[in-house]
């Protein structure tokens, strides 16, 4: 075992530690065990809902997607700020619904608003089949991490296995106070970890930031600037939209949220939070260091590029820093997940279906579920096959689609009807189902596009005929205007 | 209130329409490409802009009230 593995083995016990520790003797009640009591103040919500954003997925995804594809790595920084913004007035609402109603979950908020239990477990489904990509990018990194840092000497699937092993435990045992206190470690880590490798590595290898961009610039012309055609401006703004209006809709953001113990923490956070995305800023320089340093990685391996670039140029114990922080970039988020996931199946699906299941039978059942889910992802991410910014965005062609139907409930008449919110979800996720499976371009779904618009992204179209189809089903289902008197 | 609440459009119409007119490499801001230097500058107004509303939203003022009147 090298120093590197070693540095990254304590980061993994020092995690489940204090998962064990921060379950400090409480009795694990299902709001318990999944909102954490309500009771979280200002830092704790921010580190939450901030924890999922420093993912694996900026880590080594967008550090990857600046080495692959250049331009089209910027949308990651872009979409965060627009999301914050809508965050001032879409969550408080949103918070003050679920503590009235005293609801746990993404789920039972559109069971309530909608008076729908079948729009509730759609909802619920939707949520789990858009979690899987998200937790199968995470196990991808730990594999990647993991596997680079033991120099070969740990191959990649049982990285996996392991990091999956380690999620399931801690996430059984402790619940989301685990993962709130492991985001604070990893916080700190990620930090210091990004602002350091973003400014040395440049600096190092090139001199600077300038000298580093114009060094990109004469290999590869056009690669700092979006393309005519493929990953273009138009790709850029719907995959934007798309992300951003999705940001909140994921069911552990949504449970993040109702961590909060009051409203006010979401308009100050959204002040804070932008800034925050900074950072992402100096993930992207590692990449484009690793362009001319490392070349020649192609198709998922860019995902690579951090790891192999701090390899080449550091000592193993610091390779062991880095793989620590990429390793807690992992197993926060992926514990997120795994309880969102599980605790979906669970009070949301399995009590859906059966309306008189008793409170510790859910909970039982929601801790029962974690290794198989966790088990379903790691088969996923054994088949491989899509970079991580790939699955991600994947996730949220899915999971954005339930945006139009939140949004409209909001409101104080809704102009939508169960039968519409749920007409146009399924049709929303079947056209990303869809094109997914097929992986055939947008022209062959909608032939009447004209060429140009074919870079729009494809969870975005999906979303228009989402929103076609909602509107027009609540149109003909629409009760009779005396029943609901339209506002002057 | 509501006038300056609409300030919240701003980064929107910078990050999804502007970078259509700045996707360009040089000049070179601070190091960066020149559109990524826009989008880094739309994130911090952003902030800025979100600090603006909350100050003159008085949704804040009470908020904070009832805060201190539950005694926590």
């Amino acid at each position: 075992m090298n120093a590197a593995l070693v540095v990254i083995a304590l980061a993994a016990f020092l995690s489940l530690a204090l998962g064990l520790w921060a379950r400090g003797g409480k009795r694990m009640t299902l709001e318990q065990w999944t909102v954490g009591g309500r009771g979280f103040g200002g830092p704790l919500v921010f580190l939450l809902t901030a924890g999922e954003i420093y993912t694996t997925f900026t880590f080594l995804g967008g550090s990857g997607y600046a080495y692959g594809k250049g331009a089209p790595a910027y949308y990651i920084l872009a979409y965060g700020t627009l999301a914050y913004m809508l965050s001032y007035w879409l969550l408080p609402p949103i918070w003050r619904y679920a503590r009235q109603e005293r609801l746990v979950s993404q789920s039972h908020f559109f069971t309530r608003k909608y008076d729908s239990p079948a729009l509730g477990i759609l909802v619920a489904i939707v949520g789990v089949v858009a979690l899987v990509p998200y937790l199968v990018l995470q196990l991808k990194g730990l594999g990647i991490i993991v596997s680079i840092a033991s120099y070969g000497s740990i191959s990649s699937t049982a990285a996996i296995w392991i990091g999956a092993a380690v999620v399931t435990v801690y996430v059984t045992v402790s619940g989301v106070r685990g993962s709130a206190w492991n985001a604070v470690v990893k916080d700190f880590l990620i930090l210091a970890v990004v602002l350091f490798l973003g400014i040395y590595l440049p600096f190092h290898y090139y001199g600077g930031y300038s000298e580093m961009f114009r060094a990109i610039d004469a290999a590869k012309p056009g690669f700092l600037a979006f393309r005519p055609t493929g990953e273009s401006v138009l790709w850029f703004q719907s995959t934007v939209l798309l992300t951003a209006l999705g940001f909140f809709m994921w069911p552990h953001s949504f449970s993040a949220v109702l961590t909060a113990k009051e409203e006010g923490t979401f308009r100050r956070n959204a002040i804070v939070l932008p800034v925050y995305q900074l950072i992402l800023l100096f993930v992207f320089f590692c990449g484009f260091a690793a362009i001319l340093t490392v070349p020649g990685l192609t198709g998922t391996d860019i995902d690579l590029s951090l790891f192999r670039l701090s390899i080449q140029t550091f000592d193993p114990w610091f390779v062991g820093i880095v793989g620590a922080a990429g390793v807690l970039t992992a197993l926060v988020p992926g514990s997120m997940i795994l309880i969102a996931a599980s605790t979906l199946l669970a009070n949301d699906v399995l009590r859906g279906l059966q309306p008189d299941m008793a409170d510790d039978k859910v909970a039982l059942a929601a801790r029962g579920l974690v290794p198989i889910v966790a088990l379903v992802a790691v088969g996923f991410t054994l088949q491989g096959g899509q970079t991580i910014v790939a699955l991600l965005l994947m996730g949220y062609s899915f999971v954005t689609q339930l945006f139009p139907a939140l949004v409209c409930s909001l409101m104080r008449n809704n102009p939508v009807t169960k039968s519409g919110a749920f007409a146009g979800i399924v049709v929303g996720v079947a056209a990303v189902g869809w094109v997914t499976l097929k992986h055939s371009p947008l022209g062959t779904l909608l032939p009447f596009l004209p060429s140009g618009m074919n870079d729009i992204n494809v969870g975005f179209v999906a979303l228009g005929l989402n929103v076609l189809v909602t509107a027009g089903v609540s149109a003909a289902t629409r009760p009779a205007a005396a029943a609901n008197p339209r506002p002057a | 209130m509501t006038g300056i609440r609409w300030l919240g459009l701003l980064p929107f119409l910078g990050i999804l329409v502007g970078t259509a007119f700045v996707n360009q490499v040089e000049p070179l801001v601070f190091g960066m490409p020149f559109v990524l230097a826009w989008l880094v500058a739309w994130v911090i107004a952003g902030s800025i802009i979100t600090a603006i509303i909350y100050k003159f939203d008085p949704v804040n003022a009470q908020s904070a009230r009832e805060h201190d009147e539950t005694g926590r």
